[in-house]
């Protein structure tokens, strides 16, 4: 059987939180759906409260405690992504942003990636389409076509969303994703440390990138 | 093997006493910690480049010609010298002239530079900075070695028929070191010039120093310059002492906490357990020191990191007692007792090599 990695980044801030409760929900159905298809998956969680004062550390600092570089590890190495956060203030909350912040550069290029978002009202729903959908089209992620948000009334009704309940909303997202993940090589990840064609080539490439860079596309 | 200073320059509050040293105390301190570092029998000193406050060594050849006429036995060298954005035809005479004035106590440490702005102001942009310090360094090399220059590159004015002026000493140019935290283009080019690599050792765990310096190692054999463990490799790293470690830890941490570098981040102790920072009693820094070697080899040079973050002239000449009477004696004895044979010294000038041979009781073998 194969096997393939999913990993689930919650920005939730309570213990237990609805952020959780939705990236559980979502996990559990991209899992499923990958059984479904013989692939079975390794699913992780990572709670970004945990990594809280190590983020803020890893930006003044510029390098990631053990703890933090494992979580992050373990997510570039990852064949598909659930992220979830809650909606604050329009966009993504700070702790959410603030991981993705530190990942190494290119570290989520062609991941497969559902976002995912909870909130207090479906008045922030778009923030889905409006912050957390360009973050990472901007990291070069294969984001897949439907964004999950679940507001409290979410829990408690069934299809007033104009697409579908929230359960309705889940299982298609997660059978995008898990095809998407399915569909594709496990990832590798490319170590800056593997040795050259040299010196000479080196500079070539150099020669040919111009003064090309990420921040100015 | 050789130990020594780098300073970076800065002018920081005291965070004890929120005084402020002036740019000229400032100046005259780190000349003085120069002074003190030759007669306590250090090996090196290394001194900054900046374009920016708070830092104050924007000339390093001033510096450096003003110490090497009150010194004779330091090797004087820089931390770093920016690459990037100085013309390489400077550097070339300058560096070559120093040389002269210093009896051949010079070496030269290449860097980038981290500060965006820097670069505009010297007519560069930082998005070319891989790109500059090669082309740049490939001309600084000829112009070292070739007697007549002809050159064309994309970052500056082509040259016909050009020689720099004096001609390195003797013919000798300048030793270079390459630094870099976290490039491996920088190791890759230090190594296919058999030139030295220097990792500062004192901003990340010692896991990116150790992956850094691999790489070096590989490449400097891959190159052809010699096998990778006798590669020409140096060491920053960052201590304050007391001969109580819980006083040192005490007295450290108010400069810690304020630092520029990791202030408001990280506590000291995990600062000190994440990377190669070492606080505590003379004995811990030399256990500390002698550790590195398990993870990089053995290797050439050891600079040390100690008047920073706003630290009183009189705390850091009060540290370099201790490294200079206890730390550096028991780190020579201990380093050349387990290196293994055939690993060399760090390359010095031969008139400073003949210096050094025809002495016998000074503070060293070139090893």
């Amino acid at each position: 059987m194969a096997t393939r990695s999913l990993v689930v980044v919650s920005a939730g801030l309570g213990s237990p939180s609805s952020t959780r409760l939705l990236a559980d929900r979502l996990a559990a159905a991209v899992d499923r759906l990958l059984r479904d298809a013989a692939i079975d998956p390794t699913v992780e969680v990572i709670e970004l409260r945990e990594h809280a004062h190590d983020l803020t550390n890893n930006l003044l600092t510029g390098f990631p405690s053990p703890s933090l570089q494992a979580a992050i590890d373990r997510v570039v190495e990852a064949d598909g992504l659930i992220v979830v956060g809650p909606i604050f203030n329009a966009s993504y909350s700070g702790l959410f942003k603030l991981f993705f912040d530190v990942l190494e550069r290119d570290g989520l290029a062609g991941m497969p990636v559902l976002i995912a978002a909870t909130g207090g009202t479906a008045r922030h729903s778009l923030a889905l389409e409006h912050a957390v959908r360009p973050l990472f089209a901007y990291l070069n992620a294969a984001v897949v076509p439907t964004a999950v948000y679940a507001a409290s009334e979410d829990w408690g009704q069934a299809g007033v969303a104009a697409d579908g309940s929230l359960v309705e909303r889940i299982e298609r997202a997660a059978r995008e994703l898990s095809v998407t993940i399915a569909t594709r090589e496990p990832r590798g990840r490319a170590d800056p440390f593997d040795e050259t064609g040299g010196f000479g080539e080196m500079l070539d490439a150099l020669e040919k990138k111009g003064t090309g860079h990420r921040s100015s596309g | 093997m050789q130990f020594g200073i780098f300073t970076v320059g800065d002018v920081t509050t005291d965070p004890t006493t929120g005084r402020t040293p002036t740019e000229e105390e400032r100046i005259r301190s780190m000349v003085e910690i120069a002074l003190k570092a030759e007669e306590l029998g250090l090996d090196v000193v290394a001194f900054g480049e900046h374009h920016n406050p708070p830092f104050v060594p924007s000339s390093p050849t001033t510096m450096l010609g003003y110490v090497a006429a009150r010194t004779k036995n330091l090797v004087l060298s820089t931390a770093t010298t920016l690459i990037t954005t100085n013309d390489p035809v400077k550097i070339a005479e300058d560096y070559a002239m120093l040389q002269h004035l210093a009896d051949g106590r010079v070496d030269l440490m290449m860097g980038r530079g981290n500060t965006g702005p820097v670069y505009p102001w010297f007519g560069q942009d930082i998005r070319n900075g891989i790109q500059l310090a090669f082309e740049n360094y490939a001309l600084l090399h000829r112009l070292w070695r070739e007697d007549v220059v002809d050159w064309e590159g994309q970052f500056r004015t082509p040259l016909t028929g050009f020689t720099s002026t004096p001609r390195p000493l003797d013919g000798v140019p300048p030793f270079v070191w390459h630094g870099s935290i976290r490039s491996p283009e920088v190791a890759e080019q230090a190594a296919y010039y058999g030139d030295g690599f220097f990792h500062n050792n004192i901003f990340w765990p010692k896991e990116h120093t150790q992956r850094m310096v691999d790489l070096y190692r590989r490449r400097f054999e891959h190159y052809g310059h010699g096998p990778a463990d006798q590669a020409i490799v140096g060491l920053g790293g960052q201590v304050f002492m007391r001969p109580n470690s819980q006083d040192a830890i005490r007295e450290f941490r108010p400069y810690f906490d304020k630092a520029p570098v990791y202030g408001g981040g990280p506590s000291l102790e995990e600062y000190a357990a994440q990377t190669p920072l070492t606080v505590g009693s003379p004995q811990e820094v030399i256990d500390r020191t002698l550790s590195f070697r398990e993870y990089v080899g053995d290797y050439q040079r050891q600079l040390f990191l100690i008047d920073h973050a706003g630290l009183p002239l009189a705390t850091v000449l009060e540290q370099l007692d201790m490294l200079g009477g206890i730390v550096v004696p028991a780190l020579r004895r201990e380093f050349s007792a387990i290196r293994a044979s055939g690993v060399p010294g760090a390359p010095l000038h031969p008139r400073v090599q003949a210096t050094r041979a025809a002495r016998s009781d000074g503070p060293a073998e070139a090893a």
